[in-house]
């Protein structure tokens, strides 16, 4: 590996921080559950980016996007599960604060 | 010009998510996560891995974006005077994050200490085909795969049915 191909996946790491920062906060800070999903699409979209730099200096970019395509599809089941979810408490509690989830308490 | 390019891409990315984060409307928010996406898609056209661009672009901008906007949908907005409320004490929550995501650039930038360089290097990077690993290699992902799917498949008709039992 020469050093521009580490310069480029230096760089590159560095956005995929962050978007999992931006992601992370999202999750601690917010009262909202669809956001909370967000927050966790965004954590993925930098471990994508991170995979496929890894791929493109390692040379072995069809292995990074074997898993990526792996992890798109493991993205969407879980924003589907997940958002059947949460509607699911919307339709319940007529509230998508995770503050209103009580009912399992005690 | 293309490290320019990237650079300019990256950072319109970062500032898509920051917007997603911090944005008051939902609504707003997946449409920002979608850019983000169709960004993401194009820097790995540029990084040599178009199959995944395709799925990221189809799968993720297009049928995640939908899937947001639906359960939107689905549920109905706060009054004017609840909405202004959160309004009000969502900015105290949410301002601190521009100021972290500087904070954790400019250290990243101070502990390691590397040239601002976008340009991609020329090499082309090789590899054998997506599909053969896919397919020959890595058999056990499709396997996980279908097994999620199938999963996936089955919790929205389960959650669905108890909706409808519900009402």
């Amino acid at each position: 590996m020469n050093n521009s191909m580490w310069t480029m996946f230096l760089n590159l790491s560095l956005f995929s921080i962050l978007l999992g920062v931006c992601g992370l906060y999202c999750i601690l800070v917010t009262r909202n559950l669809f956001r909370i999903l967000i927050g966790l699409e965004l954590i993925t979209k930098g471990i994508t980016l991170l995979l496929i730099a890894a791929g493109y200096i390692t040379g072995h970019t069809a292995t990074a996007q074997a898993l990526v395509i792996t992890l798109i599809a493991l993205e969407v089941v879980v924003i589907v599960v997940g958002g059947g979810i949460i509607l699911s408490i919307y339709w319940n509690n007529k509230s998508m604060d995770v503050r209103n989830l009580r009912h399992l308490k005690g | 010009m293309l490290s320019t390019f990237n650079l300019m891409l990256l950072i319109i990315m970062v500032m898509a998510a920051i917007g997603t984060v911090i944005s008051r409307s939902l609504l707003k928010s997946a449409i920002s996560l979608a850019l983000v996406s169709a960004i993401l898609a194009v820097l790995m056209f540029e990084l040599a891995s178009p199959l995944s661009g395709v799925f990221e672009l189809s799968i993720c901008t297009g049928l995640i974006t939908v899937i947001f906007l639906s359960t939107i949908g689905l549920t109905s907005p706060k009054d004017a005077g609840e909405q202004e409320e959160l309004t009000k004490k969502r900015w105290k929550r949410y301002r601190y994050l521009p100021v972290i995501v500087t904070a954790v650039a400019l250290l990243y930038f101070w502990f390691i200490k590397i040239p601002m360089d976008f340009t991609l290097p020329a090499k082309e990077a090789a590899g054998s085909d997506v599909r053969n690993v896919l397919w020959n290699l890595r058999q056990i992902d499709l396997v996980g795969q279908i097994t999620i799917i199938l999963t996936g498949a089955f919790g929205v008709i389960i959650l669905f049915r108890e909706l409808t039992k519900h009402e």
